[in-house]
C-alpha cells in the first residue's frame, strides 16, 4: 500500500500532506515530481495545494498538462483513489476529472481562515471513516457531520452551469458545503461564493476527490483541530481495500 | 503569422473582477456603468499557422470552456 504525493513547481503544501501520510497515519509515502511518466505503481494519489505555475494563465491549468497528469488521469479511469486539495482541486477541474472551475473569490479578496463544513455524503471513500482524536474522543462520519478546516485561497468559488448542478446532486457527488457553526447552509457561511455552497465534490465514478479545505492542515491538535483526519482515515481505509 | 486570442468570461458566470471595477468606475464619477466584464487577450507569434490546432489549443488550453469563451484572430 503506498500513496503518492505529486509536486509540480509552485506546489506548497506538499509537506503537510507528506507529514500526514507518512507519519500521522504510518503510509509507505513518496513525492512524485510532475515530470514523472507514471503513478501506476501507487494506490493512492494525492495532489496537493498551492500555486503549480504560479497560477499562470488559471489556476492549474499549466499543470494539467505535466507529464504526470496524463497517469493520474488514466489510473483515475481505472479506479484509482484521487485526492485533490486547494490547487490539487483546481488541478483535477482543469483536467476534468472533476465537473465544474473555481474561479476568483466573491469577495476578490485571498481568504485564509478556519470554516465549518457539512458532511452531506458519508458514502463516499472520502468520507465514511471513524477516527480517533488525541483525548480518545471519537469523530464518526454521519451526514450533517460539521469538519473544522482552513481554507487558503483565492480561486475557491465554485462554478458549474445549472445542469451540472443538477447532476452532481443527483449522484450524490456533493461531498461538503460551507456551512455555519450550527450546520445550516447559509450565505453568510459561505466564504467565496461558491454555488451552493460547494466546497468538495467527486467525481461521478466516486474516486476522484477535490475539496478546497486543507484536511493536512488539521490532523494535529497543535493547529487547532484533527477533522481533517477523517478525509485521509477514509481515503486510506479506502485504498487498502482496493489493493487487497 | 499572429494570432490573437480574446478570452471573456462567459455572460453566465459571474465576473468578481469587473463588478468590482464597474463599482470603482462609479465612484469616479461615472455613475451610468452598467456592467464591466475582465477578460484577458493573448498576442501569439508563429512560424507556420495552423487555424485548426491554433482553435484546438484556444479550446483545451488558452481558455476553459467551463467558465469562458474564446475569440481567434488570425492575422496572415
Amino acid at each position: 500500500m503506498k500513496a503518492a504525493v505529486i509536486r509540480f513547481p509552485g506546489s506548497n503544501c506538499d509537506q503537510d500532506c507528506y507529514h500526514v501520510l507518512k507519519n500521522g497515519f504510518g503510509l509507505d509515502t513518496e513525492y512524485v515530481w510532475h515530470k514523472e511518466g507514471s503513478v501506476e505503481q501507487f494506490d493512492m494519489i494525492v495532489l496537493p495545494g498551492g500555486f503549480s505555475y504560479g497560477d499562470y494563465l488559471r489556476c492549474g491549468a499549466i499543470a494539467r498538462y505535466s507529464p504526470v497528469m496524463r497517469s493520474v488521469a488514466a489510473e483515475a479511469e481505472r479506479g484509482k483513489l484521487v485526492l485533490g486539495i486547494c490547487n490539487g482541486f483546481q488541478i483535477l477541474c482543469e483536467a476534468r476529472l472533476l465537473p465544474g472551475a473555481l474561479i476568483r473569490n466573491r469577495s476578490l479578496h485571498f481568504i485564509c481562515e478556519h470554516v465549518h463544513t457539512r458532511l452531506e455524503n458519508m458514502e463516499t471513500a472520502f468520507s465514511h471513516a471513524e477516527v480517533t482524536k488525541s483525548g480518545g474522543k471519537l469523530l464518526t462520519a454521519r451526514t450533517g457531520l460539521l469538519l473544522h478546516m482552513p481554507i487558503a485561497h483565492g480561486e475557491g468559488n465554485y462554478t458549474a452551469d445549472a445542469e451540472t448542478l443538477r447532476e452532481i446532486n443527483r449522484n450524490k457527488q456533493v461531498v461538503l458545503r460551507y456551512a455555519d457553526d450550527h450546520g445550516a447552509i447559509t450565505g453568510g457561511a459561505n466564504p467565496n461564493g461558491s454555488a451552493e455552497n460547494i466546497a468538495g465534490i467527486t467525481n461521478r465514478a466516486g474516486n476522484v476527490f477535490g475539496l478546497m479545505p486543507h484536511p493536512e492542515r488539521a490532523c494535529d491538535p497543535l493547529l487547532g483541530s484533527e477533522d481533517g483526519k477523517l478525509i485521509f482515515q477514509s481515503v486510506i481505509e479506502s485504498a487498502k481495500k482496493a489493493a487487497k | 503569422m499572429k494570432a490573437k486570442v480574446t478570452v471573456m468570461p462567459k455572460k453566465s458566470v459571474l465576473d468578481p473582477q469587473g463588478v468590482a471595477v464597474r463599482d470603482a468606475m462609479r465612484h469616479h464619477g461615472l455613475p451610468d456603468v452598467r456592467a464591466v466584464r475582465i477578460g484577458k487577450v493573448m498576442e501569439i507569434e508563429l512560424e507556420h499557422g495552423d487555424e485548426a490546432r491554433l482553435h484546438e489549443i484556444c479550446r483545451d488550453l488558452l481558455s476553459n470552456p467551463v467558465i469562458e469563451d474564446y475569440e481567434l484572430q488570425v492575422e496572415r
